[in-house]
């Protein structure tokens, strides 16, 4: 009997699927086959719950003053391999400064921007409680640890760059190109990123686990960062918060940030 | 079959054809690749056999315990401990990935991105 | 049937062929920027959405507007709607697939889009997008297809497409929905945070999508001897018009409350859009020009001597539908981003490899739009005898 056109176009079909559908059960297969073995965090590693950090203007400016040099975004910026790219339309910053009207644009009104005229007002991720560029991401890329980090994982964006939409603090960069050649002095402990990624301060999330705390802030010889746990009612952080006047950016849109700014 | 003496052929044609470089390295042992494997250190965190096989998995588990569970460390099944780094731990001994990540990927061309971000030794040489 | 897109006139041919080229450029243009990355367009640290992003937003529109012709003839058993049906749901394919193909094209790591569906993100907007547009495509393409098929074997279509063509209909509001989602939900946009987003896009799908079909038919019965029925074109022009006169209502609500209110960050986007701001004013002239144009267009259709004369009537979707693309694509994304959160201005162009890329995609949806009406005409003419004589059809 021969074969007929059409059933032999079904049969490969099937045969076709078959195949894909046995390769697709393989793989789940041998997904188990990775030795099952332990994880744990080392035993040095910082723990918090929520990790804040807390900013103090005045005595930043003064740092500033005496010349520290910015050490705070070299150090971060050092560390990370984060690209130092000419054109401020493409730029990559983890960390920067600005001016307080930029950074409080709803506040700033004439008295306001006088006050603050010379202070430096250092930007970074806000790690927020709440953080939208969270909720929006559609495959995970970025999301929140239980310690409160808002993390990257570089390995899964997309580069879709939903969450920069998103962010209303400004805070993420997106990779125009090949970061590489930007990057003058290479740290070979820690990555760079590759074209098409969005990426972001991450509160140091690699150095928590070493036990030490964020670059910028071992790095300001000021002492004008502080860093410590909000949920912890002893840290230094919450001790600061509870006597002194601090603000945050854009409170009023619900993300909560975890980022203070002191301003007495 | 219709024109089965025009169809049958031309399957064979098609099957030799995509099985060429099988039969052009067919029993030739210096095509096997020789990655260069650490002077100094002798066993690598698990089985040589283990590693051969799944260390992509193993990377994968890696990246996925410390980046998104905030697991820094690998227990290995010998028990000793292991930071989960690509760079800081497995390029320490592995101190050249053209000499070794490189010469099996090569050989079975499978272009995995890792070195797009992660730097590898002799490149951070250079860079400096 | 896709057999009928293999012959034709030599006009048809060399369309084809202009489009196939275009289509050439804009994938050199695109192999281009997948070796270089998103950095040879013109978008930057603070717009990072463009012209891409606009354009998928505008056809998303367009996509949807096509139920307006799809809905009266099932749902309300419309007759005068039966010639130009399958165009409507032909015009959603092209669309649909269209807006995928712009989404593509804006991402960074192209080759990781499925991680999409690998992790499944349910508090993700984005997430619900790929699901309501992939299957809009999916739902337009079996009910054209189907439908046709039916009618080039003179049989009714299948019993079992009736739910699907229900499905298909309650469906593309869905899209629009779903995409407006995707802007007025992001605390810090103040051009976008509106409740009256979702309906504007809706007001504005229902006006561009059947403009863009109703120039079609009406091109088609001037090269290809198709006759779309007057009464369907009066129809189409109604629902044109009325869509347009709420779209462009519906901004000038946007307006009320952004001047009344009198807060600035809501007044900034639309300042810096139409006047400019702190020097500013890259898109005014394009701003005004839609202006003009959705007012030319509301003029000639809302008069009924120029609604149903063919030439205006064409002009008139011709403007509304040039109007809606520059209000709702690129004023839209410009708008959003224009202050910046630091309430500076990044202005935004776009650079010649990206619109050719976006010209590239544009020629992928006009060429299956060619070649599904292609056959859509042949299929029809096959079943009816058509004779023109000095300008005037002469039907069996």
């Amino acid at each position: 009997m021969a074969i007929k056109r059409r059933d032999f176009l079904k049969l490969t079909g099937l045969t076709l699927l078959g195949t894909a559908a046995s390769a697709a059960v393989g793989d789940l297969l041998t997904r188990g086959e990775v030795k099952a073995q332990e994880y744990t965090s080392p035993p040095e590693a910082l723990k918090g719950k929520r990790w804040a950090m807390v900013i103090d203007v005045k005595k930043c400016k003064e740092g500033q003053k005496k010349g520290c040099g910015k050490k705070c975004i070299e150090v971060c910026h050092y560390l990370h391999n984060v690209p130092s790219i000419p054109d401020k339309k493409k730029e990559i910053k983890w960390i920067w400064e600005d001016k307080f009207e930029h950074a409080f644009p709803e506040q700033a009104d004439e008295y306001l921007k006088e006050v603050f005229k010379d202070v430096p007002f250092l930007l970074l991720c806000n790690q927020c409680d709440d953080p939208p560029c969270v909720r929006v991401c559609p495959t995970q890329a970025t999301f929140k640890r239980e310690d409160g980090i808002v993390m990257m994982d570089f390995h899964r964006c997309i580069g879709c760059r939903f969450c920069m939409a998103a962010c209303p603090f400004g805070a993420r960069s997106f990779n125009w190109f090949d970061p590489r050649p930007y990057v003058k002095k290479v740290n070979p402990e820690y990555p760079t990123r590759m074209k098409g990624v969005v990426e972001k301060c991450m509160f140091c999330y690699e150095r928590l686990a070493q036990g030490k705390i964020p670059a910028c802030v071992e790095a300001c010889p000021a002492n004008a960062l502080i860093f410590g746990d909000l949920a912890d009612e002893n840290s230094e952080v919450s001790k600061i918060l509870k006597e002194r006047i601090a603000i945050r950016r854009k409170a009023e849109l619900g993300t909560h940030p975890s980022v203070f700014y002191l301003i007495d | 079959m219709y024109n089965a003496e025009k169809v049958i052929p031309f399957i064979i044609v098609l099957i030799v054809f995509f099985t060429i470089p099988m039969w052009l390295n067919f029993g030739r042992l210096e095509a096997i690749p020789q990655p260069e494997l650490p002077k100094k250190e002798k066993k690598c965190i698990e089985s040589k056999e283990y590693m051969r096989a799944y260390h992509m998995k193993l990377l994968d588990n890696w990246r996925k315990k410390a980046i998104r569970e905030n697991q820094h460390v690998y227990v290995a099944s010998d028990g000793k401990t292991h930071t989960i780094s690509l760079q800081r731990t497995c390029m320490k001994c592995h101190t050249n990935k053209e000499k070794f990540c490189d010469k099996c990927h090569d050989f079975v061309i499978t272009h995995p991105d890792c070195w797009d971000c992660h730097i590898a030794p002799e490149v951070a040489k250079k860079w400096q | 049937m896709l057999e009928k897109a293999l012959k034709g006139s030599k006009k048809y041919w060399l369309w084809v062929l202009f489009l196939l080229s275009i289509i050439f450029i804009g994938f050199l243009c695109y192999l281009y920027q997948f070796k270089v990355g998103l950095g040879i367009t013109g978008m930057s640290r603070d717009v990072s959405w463009g012209f891409y992003i606009a354009n998928f937003t505008f056809l998303v529109g367009v996509a949807a507007g096509a139920v307006m012709i799809v809905l009266p003839y099932y749902w309300h058993n419309y007759k005068e709607y039966g010639k130009i049906t399958v165009l409507g749901e032909f015009l959603a394919v092209a669309a649909v697939t269209m807006c995928i193909l712009f989404v593509f094209v804006d991402l960074g790591q192209p080759m990781r889009v499925f991680n999409v569906v690998r992790f499944p993100t349910p508090n993700s907007i984005m997430f619900y997008d790929v699901i309501v547009l992939s299957g809009y495509l999916l739902l337009n393409l079996i009910c054209g297809w189907t439908v046709l098929h039916s009618e080039y074997k003179g049989t009714k279509y299948p019993s079992w497409l009736k739910p699907i063509i229900y499905l298909a209909i309650v469906w593309a509001p869905s899209i629009h929905i779903v995409t407006a989602f995707l802007y007025q939900g992001l605390p810090g946009r103040h051009f976008w945070l509106t409740a009256v987003m979702a309906p504007r896009f809706l007001a504005s799908a229902f006006s561009a999508g059947p403009a863009l079909v109703l120039v079609a038919a009406l091109l088609l019965k001037k090269v290809a001897n198709f006759d779309p029925g007057k009464k369907a074109i009066d129809s189409l022009a109604k629902t044109v018009a009325y869509a347009f006169i709420i779209n462009v209502l519906l901004f000038i609500f946007e307006l009320f409350t952004a001047f009344y209110s009198g807060i600035h960050s809501h007044q900034a986007p639309i300042k810096y859009l139409f006047v400019g701001l702190e020097g500013h004013a890259e898109w005014v002239p394009f701003m005004w020009v839609a202006t003009i144009l959705a007012i030319i267009g509301i003029l000639l259709l809302v008069i009924p001597y120029t609604r149903k004369n063919e030439t205006t009537l064409v002009l008139a979707c011709i403007a509304v539908f040039i109007s809606c693309w520059i209000d709702k694509g690129i004023g839209l994304i410009t708008g959003g981003y224009t202050p910046t959160p630091f309430e500076t201005i990044t202005p935004y162009k776009p650079t010649l490899p990206e619109i050719g890329i976006t010209l590239g995609v544009w020629a992928i949806g006009f060429l299956i739009m060619t070649i599904l009406y292609k056959i859509v005409l042949e299929v029809k003419s096959s079943k009816e005898l058509v004779v023109k004589y000095e300008g005037v059809l002469y039907k069996k």
